[in-house]
């Protein structure tokens, strides 16, 4: 056995139970196989439903133009944009596990990688929804692109931040959905040798693209993991970073703030770690994968939930205090008179995201918390509703009230069709997410196959004899010289 | 379209892989391919395969990438419809930055998994044979291609020496084809026992 196979006791196991490599693929393979469930067809079908629901709002809004939505003279973008950055924001998670830990060679991000690249995907999906509807004549949306036109040509403005933010979120979605899918093929392949129905032996067959396993396909795909995860890295950054963008390059006190870049990717990760959670604990527990998602990534998950989410409190605390330091009676009235005011029209809002992001998620210092299966699950849902919180402060508060008191806005709250829009993104996100562990393998059992002798729990065990010899004796008895 | 002979054996352990490996190409025998249900690392070096230059590909691709959104930007507002914003240059290159970085990476990504695929010759309906198809679930399937001299009974002992598992003599097509899994009809004529 090679060197690099050995892995210290002090580390819990990443799978669970006395696994060989055809039991890891029966089980992952199980729900796919098998007929869906009452479960299942429940959840598919409150989500379409939603997305229909959905589907009905945007159809009102494109009929009657954007002023189906509440928003006025001095609330541009509401709901929509703050539905947009919240979406997108949660789909970071994925690409950090799936590329940033597979460069940092973190082994649990396996089994919880497909699942979360899936969601970063669809996430994406809902997130592109909210500036393209919010054009109100969508059928110009194409607009944004730089294509030869009879109006000059009159390009888009490439300095502006929204267009950034085009290219940005047509790239993420690209690269992410490449990233995925080329890790999905080796598992379909498997699915493909296994099925015994006709339709599945084509649907597999069509979607494994090939897929032989060829020692020499390895080693390219490998590789290709290796660059698309090393794009990916800078390039998730870089999505939330060009997301604040809309808002920091613009001169509106509130949003014309330096950390924002920094601040939102941490709050990014923060939100999408959070919808991992609620995701994978149902998951895990609907689909009988307990052994391959065990409490210990849940426990490590919530440990990045308790990082980013402090993070995005100092983020908080610094505007606070820079609001105070500038003297600038703008950001003090911005900042103090408006947002940390409970008496103010959105006081509500800044206290609701300050407890649910900053104050509830320290109770993950106790380790017997970060490992409770409800605790997690409510604090899942408590963290998406701060970050829902953080993005609608910052979108509503700043701008409500102009410069001018003459120019205030009343007071924004969203008509049914803004709230329909937002559950139909919802609907789009499940039935994809549905459809997807339907059809799909949740887990990349490929990958967990590959630590399997590292960091399963049976083989683990028989390391443990392993601790007490010298390192040269261990050397000679089980490396072996890759053949060099 | 080429049918050619080989003997497989079957391994379900990577310790008794790599040693039956390094024994099988000493001995002079041509190694096919090993089909294998996950990466194993350092199986390619042991087979004596060189490195992929996938990455060089993906680095040609993202400099393509960075010029064109480099020359396209600078051409459309500095030469073709230059806009005064407030009075800033017209070659405004920080502002440019993040749209070049977005291509650099799309390109790259785009251009390496096309090219991936185009040498692992993967793409929809695109069909190959098999050796076994648990080499995608459990087994570790080395396929050693057969030429004249090969005897085949003592290919097959001594695969069967080194610890593989239900060797046999299988004919198969090496390319690939236009076809579906859910059908066996191939477009070229089976020719079983003429051909090596």
């Amino acid at each position: 056995m090679s060197l690099l196979r050995y892995e210290s006791q002090v580390r819990p196991p990443l799978v669970v139970g006395d696994k060989d490599y055809h039991q890891v693929t029966e089980d992952v393979c199980r729900p796919v196989e098998a007929r869906p469930t009452k479960l299942w067809w429940i959840g598919f079908i409150i989500s379409v439903l939603l997305l229909c629901f959905g589907i009905f709002s945007v159809y009102r809004e494109v009929t009657y133009g954007v002023g189906q939505w509440n928003l006025n003279r001095t609330n541009g973008w509401g709901w929509d944009i703050t539905n947009f950055v919240w979406w997108i924001g949660i789909g970071h998670a994925g690409t950090l596990i799936s590329a940033i830990l597979l460069l940092f060679r973190q082994g649990w991000r396996t089994g919880v990688n497909r699942a979360a690249e899936a969601m970063t995907i669809f996430a994406v999906m809902c997130a592109g929804q909210f500036p393209i509807w919010h054009m109100g004549r969508v059928w110009d949306a194409f607009f944004v692109l730089p294509y030869p036109n009879t109006r000059g040509p009159l390009w888009p403005n490439f300095n502006s931040a929204l267009l950034w933010d085009v290219f940005a979120i047509s790239t993420y979605f690209t690269v992410s959905v490449l990233f995925w899918y080329s890790g999905l093929i080796p598992d379909v392949a498997t699915l493909r040798d296994r099925a015994k129905k006709k339709w599945r032996k084509l649907f597999y067959g069509i979607t494994a693209v090939g897929w032989t396993g060829s020692t020499k396909h390895w080693q390219r795909l490998e590789a290709l993991a290796l660059v698309l995860a090393g794009l990916s890295t800078p390039l998730v950054l870089s999505v939330h970073t060009i997301v604040s963008f809309d808002f920091a390059t613009s001169v509106v006190p509130g949003w014309h703030t330096t950390i924002f870049p920094p601040y939102f990717v941490a709050g990014a990760v923060f939100s999408g770690f959070a919808m991992v959670q609620t995701l994978l604990l149902v998951t895990r527990k609907v689909l009988n994968l307990e052994e391959y998602i065990t409490i210990e990534h849940i426990d490590v998950m919530n440990k990045i939930i308790l990082l980013t989410g402090s993070i995005v409190g100092i983020a908080y605390l610094t505007e606070l205090f820079v609001a105070w330091y500038s003297a600038n009676p703008y950001e003090n009235f911005a900042f103090w008179d408006t947002r940390a005011n409970l008496n103010s029209p959105y006081g509500w809002a800044y206290y609701c995201m300050m407890s649910c992001n900053v104050l509830f998620p320290q109770i993950f210092w106790i380790r017997k918390m970060r490992r409770n299966l409800l605790v997690t699950f409510f604090m899942s849902v408590i963290v998406n509703i701060g970050m829902w919180f953080e993005r609608f402060v910052i979108i509503v508060t700043s701008v409500h009230r102009d410069y001018l008191p003459s120019a205030w806005g009343p007071y924004y709250s969203p008509t049914i069709w803004e709230v329909g829009f937002y559950l139909g993104t919802f609907g789009l996100f499940f039935t994809c997410y549905f459809l997807f562990v339907k059809f799909f393998p949740v887990v990349a059992f490929a990958e967990i196959k590959h630590i399997l002798k590292k960091s399963g729990e049976s083989y683990k065990n028989n390391m443990a004899e392993l601790e007490h010899e010298s390192m040269e004796d261990f050397a000679n008895i089980h490396g072996h010289d890759h053949g060099a | 379209m080429a049918v050619k002979k080989f003997i497989t054996g079957c391994f379900d352990d990577e310790a008794v892989l790599f040693p039956a490996v390094k024994q099988v190409r000493r001995k002079g025998y041509k190694i096919h391919d090993i089909f294998t249900p996950f990466p194993i690392h350092g199986l390619d070096k042991a087979m004596g395969l060189r490195d992929t230059s996938l990455h060089v590909a993906g680095f040609i691709y993202g400099i393509t990438g960075t010029a064109t959104a480099l020359g396209f930007i600078t051409w459309a507002l500095t030469y073709d419809w230059p806009i005064n914003f407030g009075g800033k240059p017209f070659f405004s290159l920080p502002a440019w930055i993040p749209i070049t970085f977005e291509l650099t990476v799309l390109f790259s990504a785009v251009g390496m998994v096309w090219t991936f695929c185009w040498l692992c010759q993967l793409a929809p309906f695109v069909k190959k044979d098999h050796f076994n198809p648990r080499s995608t679930d459990d087994l570790f399937v080395m396929a050693l291609e057969c030429t004249d001299k090969t005897s085949e009974a003592e290919s097959i002992s001594f695969l069967q020496s080194l610890g593989a598992k239900d060797v046999q003599v299988q004919h198969k097509e090496t390319e690939w084809w236009w076809g579906r899994y859910d059908k066996d009809r191939k477009v070229f004529e089976q020719k079983d026992e003429k051909v090596h």
